[in-house]
């Protein structure tokens, strides 16, 4: 009953919001534009992630583990690099992430100027620090690769430095976050830095490309046949996609963080803290 | 075959410090939020109570 | 106009000044952005001696030769020419004739002279077997490709691009 109802007001203030911003255009925008502003509302999000995440957490951690078992026990050894081309399993889905998770954060950046989405604020402030960490696990990893390999832990190429500055922009926006005292002008300081910042990540890709760089290049996202023998391969492929699940979870358990301190003084927010027990 | 899986051909430091430092990021990234969230949680109920 | 139409407008400027102020900077200062020259920009471009630079190439074949102590003499070559090296130190563990290298010092009369060699591994990744079976037929040549000029492509010929691409 009580759902239904709050489901009708909410449609009617759209309705309204959308008569009152805009001069009549009647094809413009179509009724089943109605399912993203319903998705967008805090609690249908809410519940959704709470049905999701799950899911993100339990396939992701399978096919971690089956990634990490090929990576480190059925992958044979690499002709040039022994057994330290393993660290490519940790090191790739890491670089992968903080470049992709960057990518969503500037899109929510973008979304939560533009249309002034509270979901999107949200999104967008939960992904920071995953993002960083993930950005955190790409350099470390990489200076463990670097040392035995090149023969140094680190070097200023364009590559390294580029990724080194994706990890100050992630902290750029945590940062940023946590200044301000209300969390929608600190969402869109946020959200600008993002834009901004966006600049940085196809300098990230592209590095090894456009200059010299002590880095090689790009294994798996090269035209034509990737570089990488097939019994090498699939547990890459396997962690990368675990990977994104992984992190895919913790987006949405944070972004759920988020809504809760928003939205403490909604009734569904209050519901959901009363059924939960004290000191539990 | 143990011993040379552990040895990783010379570059044991390395590889499995990358796993180590892998695993921790992901751990992480499963226990912050719901250690957040319980904080949450509980703020909210407790400051429901004080009213 | 309205106000979230103008927010648009915002954005994309936005999104299109740092875009466009990024070409232009990372045009102006190309070079700066270059971890290392080939040995052509040394021969076709003027470098004062003891200038420290870092050098990037792939140890030819046959040229390594071993002197005294840890002293070890090779030649650097991408894709056109060549510069002979001359190293005092530990190599990394890579290092191998075909294989890329980047060496940090100075040119001495025609010579470079490292004081530090880092390897440079392509992204290619396979088991010992399929390894030596594609060697036999010849194709696990290192590339020279990735070794590019600090000013600018055109110095590298056709030709030179398409052999790189095909070992």
């Amino acid at each position: 009953m009580f759902a239904v109802v709050s489901a009708d007001a909410l449609r009617i203030r759209l309705q309204h919001d959308v008569l009152k911003s805009q001069p009549p255009r009647p094809q413009r925008l179509p009724m089943s534009w109605t399912w993203f502003h319903r998705l967008a509302s805090p609690p249908t999000f809410f519940g959704l992630a709470q049905r999701l995440a799950p899911w993100c957490a339990g396939f992701g951690g399978a096919l971690l583990l089956l990634a990490w078992f090929g990576g480190l026990v059925l992958a044979p050894a690499d002709y040039q690099q022994k057994d330290a081309f393993r660290i490519i399993y940790v090191h790739v889905p890491a670089a992968a992430l903080s470049l992709s998770l960057y990518m969503a954060m500037a899109v929510c950046g973008v979304v939560a100027l533009i249309w002034r989405m509270k979901l999107a604020e949200c999104v967008l402030v939960a992904i920071a620090p995953v993002g960083a960490s993930f950005t955190a696990l790409a350099l470390v990893t990489g200076m463990l690769w670097g040392k035995p390999m090149w023969g140094a832990y680190w070097v200023w190429d364009a590559r390294l430095t580029s990724e080194l500055v994706l990890l100050f922009l992630y902290l750029g926006v945590i940062g940023l976050n946590s200044a301000f005292e209300d969390p929608r002008t600190a969402a869109r300081a946020c959200a600008l830095l993002a834009i901004v910042g966006f600049v940085n990540v196809p300098i990230v890709h592209y590095s090894v490309v456009w200059w010299n760089s002590l880095h090689q290049g790009s294994t798996i996202l090269k035209l034509g046949k990737p570089n990488i023998s097939a019994d090498m391969a699939w547990p890459l492929y396997a962690g990368l996609l675990g990977s994104y699940l992984w992190s895919a979870h913790a987006v949405l358990r944070r972004t759920q963080n988020e809504l809760l301190l928003r939205e403490r003084n909604t009734r569904w927010v209050r519901e959901i803290a009363a059924a939960t027990e004290p000191g539990a | 075959m143990s011993a040379d899986f552990w040895n990783m051909s010379g570059y044991a430091v390395y590889v499995w410090g990358s796993f180590a430092a892998g695993l921790a990021v992901y751990l992480w990234n499963l226990i912050a939020p719901r250690l957040r969230r319980r904080a949450t949680l509980e703020a909210i109920a407790e400051a429901q109570g004080d009213e | 106009m309205n106000k979230r139409q103008k927010r648009m407008a915002a954005v994309a400027a936005l999104v299109v000044g740092i875009g466009v102020a990024a070409v232009f900077g990372f045009t102006a200062f190309r070079k700066n952005m270059m971890y290392f020259y080939t040995p052509t920009d040394l021969i076709d471009h003027k470098v004062s001696d003891n200038a420290q630079l870092r050098l990037g190439g792939l140890v030819v074949a046959g040229s390594v030769h071993r002197g005294d102590g840890l002293q070890v003499d090779f030649t650097l070559a991408d894709c056109q020419k060549s510069l002979p090296v001359r190293y005092d130190g530990i190599l990394p563990d890579l290092f191998k004739e075909g294989q890329g290298i980047v060496a940090t010092g100075h040119l001495q009369h025609g010579v470079f002279i490292a004081d530090q060699v880092l390897a440079k591994h392509d992204e290619n990744y396979m088991p010992p077997d399929l390894a030596k079976s594609l060697k036999a037929q010849g194709g696990t040549m290192h590339s020279c490709a990735p070794f590019k000029s600090a000013y600018g492509d055109s110095t590298m010929p056709a030709q030179a691009q398409a052999q790189a691409a095909h070992s």
